[in-house]
């Protein structure tokens, strides 16, 4: 399961083998440095916390994320550290604070040795927007890990860590899960405190999880979860008090959405994979119902108009003002702005400000901003209401697999259109997991996601435990 | 100067709110602390932080809306404001512009011309903004202390048609946002702000033409003459056939001039859309309720029980009823059954006095309701003369002890009550049996003599209406 580094649950029985895995952890990441997993590492830090970690489960203490150790996307703040978003704009803004998750799971024992690389602000579904390094694909150097959050999900995959954070806006998490063979989990909006998650859309950011298992994903979630006083919009609904995650106790009732599984962008590989786990799901048992979601079809217009109407307010701060990069060549108040943002920002986080503006400006606002708005509403509706008759939805995570470095890069329509089955769960704020289901002729990683009701992580991921158990066994 | 031509003003008004910390963040509202002390990452904006809102800023403006008679939103929304400057961190200003907190409302305006209500078009909250300093060298330099304090923004309906009509306004919004706790009102260090919106129009036309805006007012007076003087401005361009262009002015008030901000095309573009760090602001009847709880009786309602049921003339009405520290001053005196008019009369005379020699606020003033209420009722049983009354007051300022220790302590009714004046003057009447004659057989003026006598050996203390009433009984008994 991990390949090069000894398991939580090994770490955890011999606390004092942490801080040597950490230190191996560490020296994988230099080592697969050519992979573009990580901007920084934290190496001191990193050991420092793995000692006292050991010291403390040796002193007798419960620290129910002992043993793990994690990556953590470089838009997630860590008190000191550098939090770049993969921007040039930020490329030595230290942070002032620690993200309320990070902190969490901090407490819980669990040891972050880095911070990943990501498509710049979070922009981007390949990680090849980052203005400061290039991250590859773990099975073939040609290829995109996927994004947002590449680095995170490669960290993973390339067994340098146990676990990693990501961040999603549109399913920047369950993409690159599903494109590097791991999974992604991606919670309830409102589920992990945004505080100290640099804002992108704010009203579909959420902070999600990568791990091999869904058991890890369960356990991380708990503990990264819950309420928090900082961010007005986490929830008070409380957490799962079940450490371990465990199989469906009764047939799931699936629904199969057909708009979907029958897209016309969707692989034959995937659709393929998708008829295999549908197979084994009703051999085992489940119950399989189509459903047809018509609204979700307009997700993708909808996402880019509401993620950007956002984004291009909470990018207004990185003005050169008082942090973050300001143009040497700046003479005025005027130049300051234009010269610091122009060549701080990238092409596509320019692209989206640009856009962002464009809907919320006064004689468009109605048309754009306003109607997106209620096609969201729309959607979400749409999403609840089939969630009212079916446990989960089951569709499949990304029409492709794994694309080459370059192939997208240029045309930003197509790549916007790889999140297409992605961003209606964002759009609901429903949560939603990706699980690998096999490869495509190539070997590229296949990824199935399930879409749960609010808060209903826990049952999400039981079932996406069931497909890892009816996944054939490479 | 406004021959012919009306004047059409309304104002708004941002009134900082007086809570123990800012809007969204944990930071002490104080002014006046050194620079960037009072500041956390939410507050500066830095990435990754998130606003969360203080529940005592909704309490002040539930106060201030039904303060106003406006209508309380159960549910409003924030809004973000966009636009760049280097003292707003965040490159947006949180504010509500869709749904505010409060709609409608008015406030009663007292001029020369008489009285009347002013009409309020909404109340809504919103965060204020640093503040940049321009040094001498050319630079400008920001505090942030004051991003993230919150406000609350007022606006009129333009129904003002005199400057002294749009000073009064200001003038009474001050009184009751400090009389009823929700902002200190105090211009100087800003924690009250005005812009003024000004058109003027032929009398007898009924639509508005166009209007200019006026920032930075920030004095009752500056309020009154940058209207007065924007007015004049606008007649002159219109009897000169020209056009007004709707713009920004500041007003220099040193200058006495305005001078252009910006022309507004159209109007800015701030391309406000929903807050999404914020859920919408829900408030249930008992949420309000419960947070009204501080809020004093109106002096609106003060004013009309002062004048209607206790009978007080005009001046005490409006002394009594503006000033929040003088006012409960008041209601206490008079909450033991004390007379009303009474009560008024020592807070007007003597509290006053003391006050304007000393130059204190009320808050300054060594003696309690409480202790000049023993003063009164020591007086108004005839105890001590109101001559003596006095002096204890004034010594009061120095003086902890209560009204009665002091009488007692220093004998200040020692013998000088009823009885003792009895006996007092039948002891004289004795001692002066050709005196006693004379009067009887009817030279009144000797009433002046034995009064003489009495006050001479009570050293002025006993006081004078019981001790004519007993000194004219006595003369009248004959056994």
């Amino acid at each position: 399961m991990y390949p090069r580094i000894p398991s939580p649950e090994i770490l955890r029985q011999t606390p004092r083998r942490i801080p040597d895995a950490v230190g191996r952890s560490l020296a994988l990441a230099r080592e697969l440095e050519s992979l573009g997993a990580f901007i920084t590492l934290l190496d001191e830090r990193a050991l420092a916390h793995a000692s006292s970690v050991a010291a403390r489960l040796l002193a007798g203490e419960e620290l129910p994320l002992a043993g793990y150790i994690l990556a953590v996307k470089d838009n997630i703040a860590i008190k000191d550290v550098k939090l770049t978003c993969g921007s040039k704009i930020l490329a030595n803004h230290p942070a002032t604070f620690t993200a309320t998750a990070v902190e969490r799971l901090e407490a819980a024992g669990a040891v972050v040795i880095g911070k990943t690389n990501l498509d710049e602000f979070a922009m981007g579904s390949s990680t090849e927007n980052s203005a400061l390094m290039r991250t590859v694909h773990p099975l073939d150097a040609e290829r995109v890990p996927g994004g947002s959050s590449g680095g995170s999900a490669v960290a993973v995959a390339a067994g340098l860590c146990h676990a990693s954070l990501g961040s999603e806006t549109g399913g920047s998490v369950r993409q690159p899960a599903s494109f590097c063979g791991v999974c992604g989990l991606k919670p309830t909006y409102g589920r992990i405190s945004r505080y100290g998650l640099v804002a992108f859309g704010s009203s579909l950011d959420q902070i999600s999880p990568f791990a091999h298992t869904c058991g890890d994903l369960h356990r991380i979630t708990r503990v990264a979860g819950g309420y928090d006083e900082r961010d007005a919009t986490s929830s008070s609904i409380p957490v799962s008090t079940n450490t371990e995650l465990e199989l469906p106790a009764r047939p799931l009732r699936i629904g199969l959405l057909r708009n979907f599984l029958e897209h016309e962008a969707l692989d034959s590989a995937i659709s393929t994979a998708v008829q295999a786990a549908i197979k084994a799901l009703r051999e085992s048992g489940q119950t399989l119902v189509d459903i047809d979601l018509p609204s979700v079809n307009y997700s993708i217009p909808v996402y880019y108009i509401v993620a950007t109407a956002e984004a291009s307010s909470n990018l207004a701060r990185f003005d050169g003002v008082r942090y973050g990069f300001r143009h040497p060549d700046a003479a005025d108040l005027a130049s300051v702005y234009d010269m610091s943002r122009g060549a701080g920002f990238g092409v596509e986080v320019r692209r989206r400000i640009m856009m962002g503006t464009y809907v919320l400006s006064s004689g468009y606002y109605d048309a754009y901003y306003s109607t997106a708005l209620k096609v969201r509403h729309v959607i979400a509706e749409e999403i609840s209401a089939a969630l009212q008759d079916v446990d989960v939805i089951l569709a499949p995570t990304t029409p492709s697999t794994a694309f080459k470095i370059g192939e997208k890069i240029d045309d930003p329509m197509a790549m916007y259109l790889s999140d297409v089955f992605t961003v209606p769960a964002n759009l609901a704020g429903v949560p939603a997991v990706s699980v690998p289901w096999g490869t495509d002729e190539k070997g590229l990683p296949i990824g199935l996601q399930f879409m749960g009701r609010h808060y209903a992580e826990e049952q999400l991921l039981s079932a996406g435990m069931l497909l890892e158990r009816l996944r054939p066994q490479a | 100067m406004t021959t012919g031509y009306e004047i059409i003003a309304g104002l708004e008004i941002h009134a900082q709110l007086v809570t123990r910390t800012k809007a969204f963040c944990r930071c002490p509202n104080q002014y006046g602390a050194a620079p960037n002390t009072l500041v956390c990452p939410v507050c500066l904006g830095m990435p990754g932080a998130l606003p969360v809102l203080n529940r005592e800023v909704v309490a002040q403006a539930a106060k201030l809306a039904t303060a106003l008679g406006a209508n309380i939103h159960l549910q409003s929304r924030f809004d973000r404001k966009n636009y760049f400057y280097p003292d707003l961190p965040k490159g947006y200003q949180i504010s509500q512009f869709y749904q505010p907190f409060a709609m409608g409302g008015r406030l009663r305006i007292s001029t020369g011309a008489g009285e009347r209500w002013i009409q309020i078009t909404r109340a809504h909250l919103e965060e204020d903004a640093g503040k940049s300093m321009h040094l001498a060298d050319g630079s400008t330099v920001v505090d942030m202390n004051r991003c993230g304090v919150p406000l609350i923004e007022i606006v009129s309906e333009p129904d003002f048609r005199s400057p002294e009509e749009a000073g009064a306004y200001l003038s009474a919004m001050r009184e009751l946002l400090r009389f009823i706790g929700v902002c200190d009102g105090n211009m100087e260090e800003g924690s009250l702000r005005c812009d003024a919106n000004v058109s003027v129009r032929k009398i007898g036309e009924t639509a508005f033409r166009e209007r200019t805006e006026m920032k930075n007012l920030n004095s009752i007076r500056s309020v009154e003459r940058a209207i007065a003087a924007e007015a004049k401005r606008q007649i002159g361009v219109y009897d000169n056939g020209g056009t007004i262009t709707r713009q920004t002015m500041q007003w220099d008030d040193q200058a006495g001039v305005l001078t252009p901000m910006r022309v507004k095309e159209g109007s800015d573009d701030y391309r406000y859309f929903p807050e999404p760090d914020l859920p919408a602001l829900e408030l249930s009847d008992d949420d309000v309720k419960a947070m009204l709880a501080t809020l004093p009786e109106l002096p609106e309602s003060r004013r009309a029980r002062y004048r209607d049921e206790y009978g007080l003339h005009v001046e005490a009405v409006y002394l009594l009823a503006s000033d929040r520290a003088l006012s409960d001053y008041f209601e206490t005196l008079i909450g033991s059954g004390r007379s009303p008019a009474i009560a008024a009369a020592w807070v007007q005379g003597e509290v006053q006095r003391l006050l304007r020699e000393n130059a204190w606020e009320l808050s300054d003033f060594p003696v309690s309701a409480e202790r000049l209420g023993g003063i009164i009722d020591a007086v108004e049983s005839k105890r001590i003369t109101r001559a003596i009354g006095k002096d204890i007051l004034r010594r009061m300022l120095s003086d902890l002890r209560t009204a009665d220790e002091i009488i007692l302590a220093e004998g200040l009714d020692g013998g000088h009550g009823e009885d003792e004046v009895r006996e007092l003057i039948k002891g004289i009447l004795v001692k002066y049996p050709d005196e006693l004659a004379k009067y009887r057989e009817g030279k009144t003026k000797m009433i002046g003599f034995f009064m003489g006598q009495i006050m001479q050996e009570t050293k002025g203390k006993a006081d004078p209406t019981t001790t004519k009433d007993v000194l004219m009984q006595l003369l009248h008994n004959t056994e």
